[in-house]
């Protein structure tokens, strides 16, 4: 899922400072799992805000209230009657989700409370790790399922370089080397015969680098 | 920095097997300890969430203690290190806003202990008169709004 | 012959070739690449200059080639794919082929963590091998990567970096075999300290025949103190250095220890030159290239041959 974490509350405080009455939104999805800004984390944010304006002799009216998603227009019609009685939301989603809410609302001031990091999974209950780039070009198959570049520091796909040690990465001895994990993985699949296999120069038109990208299902159109 | 005649507000979340009951031992031994602390009880202090310590503050306390069995005899087996790690975020939180992380601690106990409750309580008043009232209070007290 | 290289001429007669190295200062002065091409004139057949080594801002490798270029040097232009996308790539491979430059070595270069500019967006738009396969396919068949004829095709000689010391070690053959079949002419390893498994690597690369189809240079970094063969041991991945050395210096008198540590690599030239398969020296002294021609000289490397 997208993993993110909520920013620090000097900067979501420096943001809302002009505000009195604002909407502090959350999403049941992936930020409710890797717990940046579901409604648990709308209700301490609204009360960390509240506890600090008051210390400072100043008031804020929250509305506190969490969508199933926010990027999907059908939820973000749920809030509609309530806007107008605010004067910013603060979204606990996403990136993608902040975005939505505020082409729906354009004039209302939505703002970010979280920072969006990245694709990737639940290693363990608070420990989120990135897994995928959204490159639009899937290499898992010949990589034994394990993505050189999300997970190898440099994005090689003829991995790795001279700078691992003892199966870390240069960069970060916290980071595991991507294409030791590769190897590995390629060795339990009898494959590692694979490893010579030359893996030609990426087509990255198909990742951010080519512009902002769309999916069309035009059978699903209705 | 304590003002004259203020008297905090405390409230404590104790869990059932050992604050608690170590709180009402000191009561049998006829212990002293100051009556600004109100008892909440709990199944397990594993079951406090970093939000009810905020809305705790929100409320009017001063203060804010998180009281649980000995490290490593939690009846649940580790509900008292869950809730050492959220009092621990929450600290970190009031520090973040200003508010004061020291305004909130986490301490263990066993259920016989009962004078380390009426210490604890003790140290917690103490603690607190010196920081004052909640910020909350001081930023309406300026106002001119009054102070409950 | 693939290009006007000396390097290539050296290895093609069967000779023994020495190359060496030298860093670009952090500033726009030609003259630090000049003093130091005059220390090595003569005692080597190649140059490399480094390219922003450990991500650190330097006066660029295409530049130093150029002012070698003009002393009458054989520079090897190292080139990380770090910094750069396949357009500028092309680019600077046409650019170093027409003001000279014969030969380049390909790298995927240091992480940008480690240097002055660790917010730097990195660009790896390709990795070392893709570049190996890019500069052939320019060469040999005159073609950009997306297929347009290259009038004239640059003409350089290829060369690559190889770690036998790397982790994991069991792919450390299959690499540079990886290497070979995208078209590398030479590589150069990364410093020697622990000729065994140095001996065991080759050992494996000549069961493949890989010596037969590139050349390959073994490289040697003096070591000046303790202090540095600490370091390079604890701190430097993929250098695998024995407690032996750190023990041999530590076994003379402080004012002793650089002489000690040019003897250690002068012995360990004469070992490598046993080794079938090892064509040549790579010879590192960053910033103590002035005893490369006493450790050329002390391995019976001197003088260089005529080609």
């Amino acid at each position: 899922m997208i993993v993110g974490e909520r920013k620090p509350m000097e900067e979501i405080e420096a943001m809302i400072d002009p505000f009195e009455k604002i909407i502090v939104l959350g999403c049941r999805e992936c930020v409710t799992v890797c717990s940046a800004g579901g409604e648990k984390e709308v209700g301490i944010l609204s009360a960390a805000l509240r506890l600090s304006r008051e210390q400072n002799g100043r008031s804020i009216e929250i509305k506190e209230f969490t969508l199933e998603r926010q990027c999907d227009h059908e939820y973000i019609e749920q809030i509609r009657s309530m806007v107008p009685n605010y004067q910013a939301i603060l979204s606990m989603a996403c990136g993608a989700g902040v975005q939505f809410v505020a082409e729906s609302y354009p004039e209302i001031p939505v703002l970010p409370a979280i920072n969006t990091n990245f694709i990737g999974v639940t290693e363990e209950q608070g420990y989120w790790t990135e897994r995928c780039q959204a490159c639009g070009n899937c290499v898992l198959h010949l990589t034994g399922g394990i993505c050189p570049i999300a997970r190898c520091s440099k994005s090689l796909l003829n991995g790795p370089c001279g700078g691992s040690s003892e199966g870390k990465c240069e960069v970060n001895k916290e980071i595991v080397c991507g294409w030791q994990l590769i190897i590995e993985r390629l060795k339990s699949l009898g494959q590692l015969d694979r490893y010579e296999e030359y893996i030609p120069i990426k087509d990255w038109s198909t990742s951010r680098d080519g512009g902002p990208r769309k999916v069309v299902r035009e059978d699903l159109r209705l | 920095m304590s003002e004259e005649g203020f008297e905090p507000k405390i409230v404590a979340f104790c869990c059932h097997y050992c604050a608690y009951t170590a709180a009402d031992l000191a009561g049998s031994m006829r212990l002293q300890y100051p009556p600004n602390v109100r008892i909440i009880r709990l199944p397990c202090t594993g079951k406090v969430d970093v939000l009810h310590l905020l809305r705790a503050f929100e409320d009017g306390a001063d203060g804010v203690y998180v009281a649980g069995c000995m490290e490593g005899d939690c009846h649940f087996i580790n509900g008292n290190f869950r809730a050492k790690k959220r009092v621990q975020y929450a600290k970190k939180l009031l520090d973040e806003i200003g508010f004061g992380g020291d305004r909130l601690e986490m301490f263990n106990m066993s259920a016989a202990m009962g004078p380390r409750f009426a210490e604890v309580a003790r140290k917690m008043v103490e603690r607190i008169k010196k920081l004052g009232p909640s910020p909350i209070k001081k930023a309406k007290a300026q106002k001119g709004g009054d102070v409950s | 012959m693939k290009s006007a290289s000396r390097l290539e001429k050296v290895l093609e007669k069967g000779e023994f070739a020495v190359t060496s190295e030298c860093g670009p200062p952090r500033g726009a002065d030609a003259e630090v690449i000049r003093r130091k091409g005059e220390l090595l004139k003569g005692a080597v057949d190649a140059v490399n200059v480094t390219d922003n080594q450990t991500s650190v801002v330097r006066m660029s490798s295409a530049a130093s080639c150029f002012i070698l270029k003009e002393m009458g040097l054989d520079p090897v232009l190292q080139m990380v794919t770090r910094d750069r996308n396949r357009i500028a790539i092309q680019s600077d491979i046409l650019g170093a082929a027409a003001v000279g430059v014969n030969n380049i070595l390909c790298l995927s270069g240091d992480h940008q963590v480690f240097g002055d500019h660790p917010k730097a967006k990195n660009v790896y738009d390709m990795d070392s091998i893709q570049l190996i396969h890019t500069v052939k396919t320019m060469r040999d068949e005159g073609k950009f990567i997306e297929g347009e004829e290259i009038k004239p095709p640059p003409k350089l000689f290829i060369g690559a970096a190889c770690n036998p010391f790397a982790d994991p070690f069991e792919i450390r053959v299959p690499r540079l075999a990886k290497k070979v079949a995208a078209g590398v002419d030479f590589i150069q390893t990364q410093c020697i300290y622990n000729l065994d498994k140095f001996e065991e690597w080759m050992k494996g690369v000549r069961d493949r025949g890989l010596h037969e189809k590139v050349y390959i240079l073994a490289g040697v970094t003096p070591m000046k103190s303790v202090g540095m063969a600490k370091y390079m041991k604890n701190m430097v991945p993929g250098m695998d250095v024995p407690d032996e050395i750190i023990e041999r210096l530590k076994g003379v008198p402080k004012e002793k220890r650089a002489e000690e540590g040019i003897k250690i690599c002068i012995e360990t030239i004469q070992r490598l030159k046993e080794i079938e398969g090892v064509s040549g020296v790579h010879v590192m002294a960053i910033e103590w290239e002035e005893k490369v021609p006493e450790i050329v000289k002390g391995a019976g490397l001197y003088p260089r041959p005529q080609v």
